[in-house]
């Protein structure tokens, strides 16, 4: 069954940015439905990040603001210390509520607000990482019938947030980093 | 622990509206992905396992509206929140404020209370607490309560201070408080400008004018009708040459304001045009 990819996914968290700057670049530049990115941050201020992603992609890259709405084709970032939910008419509610898996932004909060929204036509991908955000978001964007990815755990830094997604979760396909620009790309239509 | 999903969208409509005739609470503008988190996390703490519960409760037991306002509205804050918001406010803003012969400043959704004691603070510092009177409001009484007691645990105290510090801050910063085993009670005389006050953004008035206006964090848990009604109310309660602070994601761009309004650099602070 093919559906409709209406917003991509990507959580991740420590060793996850070098895959991403691996990636964005095979990323064709009119991609029909917007990527979010969901990344854990140390630092709760660098707004450095979009800047340095958007010089890696034809896409544009944005931190997301508050009742922004999502578009084809642009890449949003979850803005560090915010939790970043999607409302029905498919703008950004960002939101300062605890911190959920000691994580804010919180990659299970973002996946999971996105099913209900988008159900189906909800796509994730959970890259490397040191905790367990994300497993529940993958596991109920599963229940709503949308496609989960997990990155290849053999070719990420760190390999337990991927392990665990595997573990816990049903997953459609396992990735590795050099795979996943060519699935996006295939997803256009 | 992620919370269950109860409470289907229109039931969600169905509880705010009995909240809103029963109580006045007003929380049917709320963004609403934001607020069925809330509900649907009230129903795993209070252990509720349909939405028919909650709403027998809601109706039924009038005590209970508290902790549901309590609950469902974000209390989540932290001293000095944004160092780098504190360091221009400090460094800035308020010597602005300090030509004035009286400042009068509004903490708009204060929770409890740390940001307003943050703000004591460098009024202190800035030698400008002895003719400043910081208005302090929130819709939900428990947290003006705690922000009034100016208790808080001790375990923050180490992150608390460095952002202090990260704001300019020189001081000792435990020259501010006194531990008692787990918490620490932040000196008196820090409360002696404080005046805290129960009010509703969403319903309630302006009750007075001000040189700042201090909201942060809380206009994004509104939709944008809501949002402008109360870029309206601080309008109307501020004066000309008068500072308007957001939170660092919060916007007047796309509201009425945004033409009488001028941005201060690059932060999110506005002043408002003579």
């Amino acid at each position: 069954m093919k559906v409709k990819t209406e917003v991509f996914l990507i959580g991740g968290s420590a060793g996850s940015l070098k895959v991403l700057l691996e990636v964005l670049p095979n990323i064709k530049d009119n991609l029909s439905f917007p990527i979010i990115i969901i990344l854990h941050r140390k630092g709760s201020s660098d707004s450095m990040l979009a800047e340095l992603l958007n010089s890696r992609t034809n896409l544009t890259v944005v931190e997301a603001e508050e009742k922004e709405k999502l578009m084809p084709g642009y890449i949003y970032l979850a803005p560090p210390d915010y939790h970043l939910l999607i409302e029905k008419d498919q703008t950004i509610s960002l939101d300062f509520s605890e911190k959920l898996n000691y994580s804010r932004p919180s990659i299970d909060i973002t996946f999971i607000s996105a099913s209900e929204i988008y159900r189906e036509n909800t796509i994730a991908l959970l890259l490397s990482g040191a905790n367990t955000d994300g497993v529940d978001g993958l596991n109920i964007i599963k229940e709503n019938n949308g496609t989960t990815l997990v990155q290849d755990p053999l070719t990420a830094e760190v390999d337990f947030m991927p392990k665990q997604a595997i573990m816990q979760a049903k997953i459609d396909l396992i990735l590795e980093p050099k795979q996943i620009a060519a699935f996006i790309n295939q997803l256009n239509v | 622990m992620i919370e269950p999903n109860l409470i289907k969208d229109d039931e969600l409509d169905v509880l705010l509206n009995d909240v809103l005739e029963l109580y006045g609470y007003d929380f049917t503008q709320y963004s609403k992905a934001s607020i069925k988190r809330r509900v649907n996390r009230i129903c795993l703490i209070d252990k509720f396992t349909s939405f028919a519960e909650l709403r027998y409760q809601i109706k039924n037991h009038a005590s209970y509206l508290q902790r549901f306002v309590e609950e469902i509205t974000v209390n989540v804050t932290e001293m000095f929140r944004d160092p780098q918001f504190y360091k221009v406010l400090r460094e800035e803003i308020l010597p602005k404020l300090g030509t004035y012969p009286f400042i009068r400043i509004w903490f708009a959704g204060c929770s409890t209370g740390e940001e307003v004691y943050s703000l004591a603070i460098l009024l202190k510092e800035t030698n400008l607490f002895h003719r400043s009177l910081l208005y302090a409001t929130d819709i939900n009484p428990e947290v003006l309560e705690k922000a009034w007691d100016g208790i808080f645990p001790i375990s923050q105290m180490k992150a608390y201070s460095e952002n202090y510090i990260l704001s300019g801050g020189t001081q000792d910063f435990s020259s501010y408080y006194t531990a008692n085993y787990n918490f620490v009670r932040f000196n008196d005389d820090l409360k002696e400008k404080m005046i805290y006050a129960l009010h509703n953004l969403a319903s309630d008035t302006s009750f007075n004018e001000f040189q700042l206006i201090i909201c942060r964090n809380v206009l994004i848990y509104f939709d944008k009708d809501l949002q402008s009604k109360v870029f309206k109310l601080f309008d109307d309660s501020l004066e000309p040459l008068g500072f308007l602070a957001l939170g660092s994601k919060e916007t007047i761009r796309f509201s009425e304001l945004e033409k009488n309004y001028k941005q201060y650099k690059t932060e999110k602070i506005y002043r408002k045009q003579t």
